[in-house]
């Protein structure tokens, strides 16, 4: 125990400013992941085939590959076709990509399981389709989604550990660099271990119930 | 800007291809584990003992919500300091089939909640053995709806499976690695793993929905 403590007295900065990293990847990420998921869950449910068949093989491309090979290929392959992307940004880039085509499945789903009752009520009231969208259906689409994104989120929390094979200065990558100077592997990766379930555990998880809470409150569902 | 070559393509294909066959045994191995370890987690959260149902709950909820790379390291590290050494192959498909272990307890679980309470108590009131219990009611009931879940997990396991790389595992994601840093190539290599895995994730997970109706229908349980 005191020698841990020791450990942690030592390394104790390192960890921080690593898991400071990756709370601003997983930000950063979870920004995108919400941006692509939106978008391209509504152009599934577009009536134009060009429209809806651009938007599966999005989703198909990133759900059918890995994360690792997409941060890589985002990484390594791109600069050779002329788009370069500093490290950080390839980083969350490739991690809310993937985690936004994920999730564009959920935004679709959700819209897909509002009652038939709710569309044609805003037909009737003549309701134009931004209006049905924005009042009626998308409202009751998020309640239905927020349970699932709450999962997707930590798996975006995860993925963003695969940062660090790229050298984002992120919490595995201080864990790496620590047990590579010390060979205290237990202690390194535990610690590094613990901080993701802590961040999981305590954060992610509580906010997203406390959200969706909030929302069930605000559309009168208690 | 575009400068793909061929010749250098086919010339490295027959190692993608041995080093896919390496990914597909890591995929199949890692997930036979994670099926039977799997079984464990979920029965044991469905024991009478407090302490064990909550402790596997705890586990169960620890492998989901920390990085898989991270536990791959872990393992692969901290084994030789207890005095364990492992072997990149056995401490990856530890680190792996544990992980998938917790996701398929999960699906495990919700299946035989499923299965309608009425069930349990007509098999005790007929005087079934549990195994009768078991594999006469409740598992061809319980079988249906996880089929989705465990499909899925299938798939998602062969993708993780280049994060093995980082130990040594020679499969894909390694071998394009190498590949590269021999010949300054990475265009090739890496969009070819692109691919391969795309050529095998999405009929496969095609034919598992296939084979849900399938096995619905064999089972007159409808969905």
């Amino acid at each position: 125990m005191e020698h841990y403590l020791d450990f942690l007295r030592t390394h104790g900065s390192r960890f921080i400013d690593g898991s400071i990293v990756t709370v601003q990847q997983t930000i950063l990420a979870a920004l995108l992941a919400i941006t692509v998921a939106a978008v391209f869950g509504l152009m599934r449910l577009s009536n134009n085939a060009l429209v809806r068949g651009t938007s599966v093989v999005y989703i198909e491309f990133f759900r059918g590959t890995s994360l690792l090979v997409q941060l890589y290929w985002i990484f390594f392959v791109l600069p050779l076709l002329g788009l370069t992307f500093e490290k950080f940004t390839a980083g969350f880039v490739a991690v809310g990509m993937n985690l936004g085509a994920y999730g564009a499945e959920l935004v679709r789903g959700s819209i897909q399981s509002v009652p038939r009752g709710q569309w044609e009520a805003s037909l009737a009231l003549n309701l134009s389709p931004y209006k049905r969208m924005r009042r009626i259906i998308l409202p009751q689409a998020l309640l239905i989604m927020l349970p699932p994104w709450g999962n997707l989120i930590i798996e975006l929390l995860k993925g963003t550990a695969l940062v660090s094979l790229i050298s984002v200065t992120d919490l595995m990558f201080e864990a790496k660099q620590i047990n590579g100077s010390t060979f205290l592997s237990a202690e390194s990766f535990g610690t590094a271990l613990i901080i993701y379930y802590l961040m999981a555990r305590l954060v992610v998880a509580p906010g997203m119930r406390a959200f969706e809470a909030f929302w069930a409150r605000k559309m009168g569902r208690v | 800007m575009f400068d793909w070559k061929w010749d250098f393509a086919i010339e490295i294909l027959p190692r993608l291809m041995w080093a896919t066959l390496n990914t597909l045994m890591a995929a199949g191995f890692g997930y036979l584990i994670a099926l039977i370890v799997g079984l464990i987690f979920a029965l044991a959260q469905r024991t009478e003992i407090k302490p064990v149902t909550l402790l596997a709950r705890e586990i169960v909820e620890f492998i989901r919500s920390t990085p898989l790379v991270l536990q791959i390291f872990f393992i692969f590290y901290v084994g030789p300091q207890v005095g364990v050494r492992l072997s990149p192959w056995s401490s990856g498909m530890i680190a792996i089939g544990l992980h998938y272990a917790a996701y398929l307890s999960e699906v495990y679980r919700a299946g035989l909640d499923s299965v309608p309470k009425g069930q349990w108590e007509a098999c005790k009131a007929l005087n079934l053995s549990m195994p009768r219990t078991y594999f006469r009611v409740v598992v061809p009931q319980a079988l249906p709806p996880s089929l989705p879940g465990m499909g899925n997990y299938l798939v998602g396991i062969f993708k993780d499976t280049p994060m093995l790389s980082v130990i040594g595992v020679a499969e894909l994601m390694h071998t394009a690695n190498a590949l590269g840093s021999q010949s300054y190539r990475y265009l090739e290599p890496y969009t070819m793993v692109g691919i391969i895995f795309l050529v095998i994730s999405l009929p496969t997970a095609f034919g598992l929905r296939r084979l849900e109706a399938w096995v619905a229908r064999t089972l007159g349980v409808r969905k």
